[in-house]
């Protein structure tokens, strides 16, 4: 079945962590769904650098921690916080593009 | 071992609290009153000016509560951070309203002012000896970029914090300090586990923001055993959650395992998070590993040159199909107008275009680093002789448009954009020239096809171009290694109120071990 992110997580976020790294927060609503879409394996580097249009090379860590039920991914910040060709000098408004993310994988519900 | 209380006010000093939720926190009977009032967030501005980005009234605020209530109490009072970007200039800002407060309040107690600026000199010596480390993705260090900064800071950990203490300061005034510093500086000087003191602070340094609702702008108490912390919101109707209190462990951090620091690693792979009682979470598990190596995290920014901004939007949609053309033919016309003026940047920041996955904003802008000069125009890939669009208004044919320009409509469009027109350059006037001429260019710019030819942007003020000063970028964000924690950070001890002027002030050297 095909989901979209945003239908699966109650909190998809983005902030600098740092000003040269961006991190993105996906809190899945239930632990069977956190489950199934990191079985599913829709979010890789490779995944997610083509959804962002960066290099793989950039996504520097992608971690599941279980405790909230959330996958987070942090990238190479494309030009540090702050610098000429900012439009966000927090990060908070990159996430957009992970809520409209679609991918398959078995039923989670 | 007794439960040591910390009562964390708000997120960021002058933020604010309600007073229920700050006197049931004062009824707990804290131990001590710490609060954290920095951040990178809001770019390298704060730190190359020098100034605060919180207010003045509101920080005021915030410690005429807090002071008088911990000298009632006999508990410290820390701040970390002052400021917001924690150098010197904002270290006398907020020791000014702190000596405001006593004066008005009639206070009389010692204060600790504890910089936490890094002479240029001892990083240079650094950098021969090898002792400065990157910290991946931040470019190699330079000897420039250190010679350039207009301030450069070190993050502080506990063991300056605790010397303030030893001395008997009844308010710690640091400078740039790791968050979670100034809430675990009393337990560990006290001898609780530093693990969970500083996952503990790493919690309660953003105050009610790791409840349910979460707030920047209440207090949180935290409750700290031998092997085990608590962490409770103070105001009804928010509760800490096992999910809320774990979630914020993820927040602006890198790997929510593994949290480097001063002094070594905050090893949260054992952590559990346990619900206590309906508001309140048990965490036990989290370690503390000591690296071989102490090593401060530090921070620099340098000026870049001078900022002009116009703000403006569009709604026509025959010029929103072709914005991604039209812009790069105004930075033409204006580097032809301006010939051996190239030592600018002349930038379009455009909200409001359709979703297009990782093209828009800063994904659409390649990563240039630090910037050593002002680079020419930046990305201006349209040279006079092919950006077709710079020619005049009178061309409305369709048949020869520029590259990238589509005279007619797309389905999937915008309403409208909003246009910033950003030109940074050496002097404020220069900056001023090009974002003037910019903005004229854009507003009679022909593009083909165009009808609306009255005007191409609509402006929300008068003036249209507004002066934003100095423009400053990250530079330095290395790490340190040092053999002392306290070695850079001295400690002044201002005592207020009753005593003598000459008796007020006196300064303990850094005590430097072999």
């Amino acid at each position: 079945m095909t989901y979209q992110l945003s239908n699966l997580a109650d909190v998809i976020r983005s902030k600098n962590s740092g000003p040269y790294e961006l991190t993105f927060d996906i809190i899945f609503k239930t632990q069977a769904i956190y489950e199934a879409v990191i079985k599913s394996e829709a979010i890789t580097k490779e995944s997610f650098a083509a959804l962002y249009g960066i290099s793989p090379g950039n996504v520097m860590e992608i971690v599941h921690f279980d405790p909230a039920k959330a996958i987070k991914i942090t990238i190479v910040r494309p030009i540090c916080s702050g610098d000429l060709r900012e439009t966000d000098v927090y990060g908070a408004q990159q996430h957009a593009p992970l809520m409209h993310f679609s991918f398959t994988m078995e039923d989670a519900c | 071992m007794r439960e040591m209380k910390i009562l964390s006010p708000t997120a960021i000093l002058g933020y604010g609290f309600p007073m229920a939720s700050w006197e049931e926190g004062m009824r707990r009977k804290p131990d001590v009153i710490a609060v954290d009032a920095g951040s990178t967030d809001p770019g390298p501005y704060y730190l190359g000016a020098g100034i605060s980005f919180t207010d003045r009234a509101a920080v005021k605020r915030d410690l005429a509560i807090m002071i008088p209530a911990a000298l009632d109490a006999s508990i410290p009072l820390i701040i970390g951070s002052a400021g917001g970007s924690g150098a010197l200039p904002h270290l006398q800002w907020n020791r000014e309203i702190i000596e405001e407060i006593a004066a008005e309040k009639d206070l009389t107690f010692t204060l600790a002012v504890i910089p936490g600026d890094i002479d240029k000199k001892t990083i240079l010596s650094a950098m021969e000896e090898g002792r400065i480390l990157p910290l991946h993705p931040a470019p190699e260090l330079t000897q420039a970029d250190v010679t350039d900064a207009a301030h450069i800071v070190a993050q502080m950990g506990t063991e300056p914090i605790i010397r303030a203490l030893d001395e008997k300061a009844q308010v710690v005034l640091a400078g740039r300090a790791y968050d979670p510093a100034v809430f675990a500086a009393v337990a560990v000087r006290e001898g609780y586990d530093r693990g969970l003191a500083v996952h503990l602070g790493k919690i309660l340094e953003c105050a009610a923001i790791a409840a349910t609702p979460g707030s920047g702008s209440d207090c949180m108490i935290g409750y700290l055993g031998g092997d085990y912390f608590r962490v409770e919101p103070l105001s009804a109707g928010r509760k800490c959650t096992t999910l809320s209190v774990a979630a914020h462990t993820l927040y602006e951090k890198t790997n929510p395992y593994i949290l480097p620091g001063p002094g070594g690693i905050l090893d949260l792979t054992q952590t559990v998070f346990t619900q206590e009682t309906e508001t309140c979470v048990r965490v036990t598990g989290s370690r503390f590993f000591p690296s071989d190596t102490y090593t401060i995290k530090l921070e620099g920014v340098k000026k870049v040159g001078c900022r002009t901004v116009s703000f403006a939007s569009t709604a026509d949609p025959v010029m929103i199909a072709q914005i991604d053309a039209i812009t790069p033919a105004v930075k033409a016309r204006v580097r032809d107008n301006f010939t051996g003026m190239d030592n600018y940047s002349l930038d379009f920041k455009i909200y409001g275009k359709p979703a297009q996955s990782g093209t828009q904003g800063i994904f659409a802008a390649s990563y240039v680093g630090i910037i050593d000069a002002l680079p020419a125009v930046i990305d201006c890939a349209v040279s006079p002789e092919n950006a077709d669009c710079s020619v005049p208004s009178d061309n409305t044919d369709c048949a020869a448009p520029p590259s990238g320009a589509d005279c007619t409509l797309h389905g999937a469009t915008s309403a409208e954009l909003a246009i910033i027109i950003d030109a940074v350059a050496p002097t404020q006037e220069m900056a001023n020239t090009i974002c003037s001429f910019a903005r004229s260019t854009l507003l009679h710019y022909g593009y083909p096809g165009r009808i609306s030819t009255a005007g191409n942007l609509a402006f929300p003020f008068s003036p249209s171009d507004v002066k934003m000063g100095d423009v400053y970028a990250f530079c330095v964000y290395h790490l340190m290694e040092v053999t002392n924690p306290c070695e850079f950070f001295p400690i002044e001890y201002i005592r207020l109120g009753c005593c003598a002027p000459e008796a007020r002030v006196y300064t303990a050297k850094p005590e430097v071990k072999a």
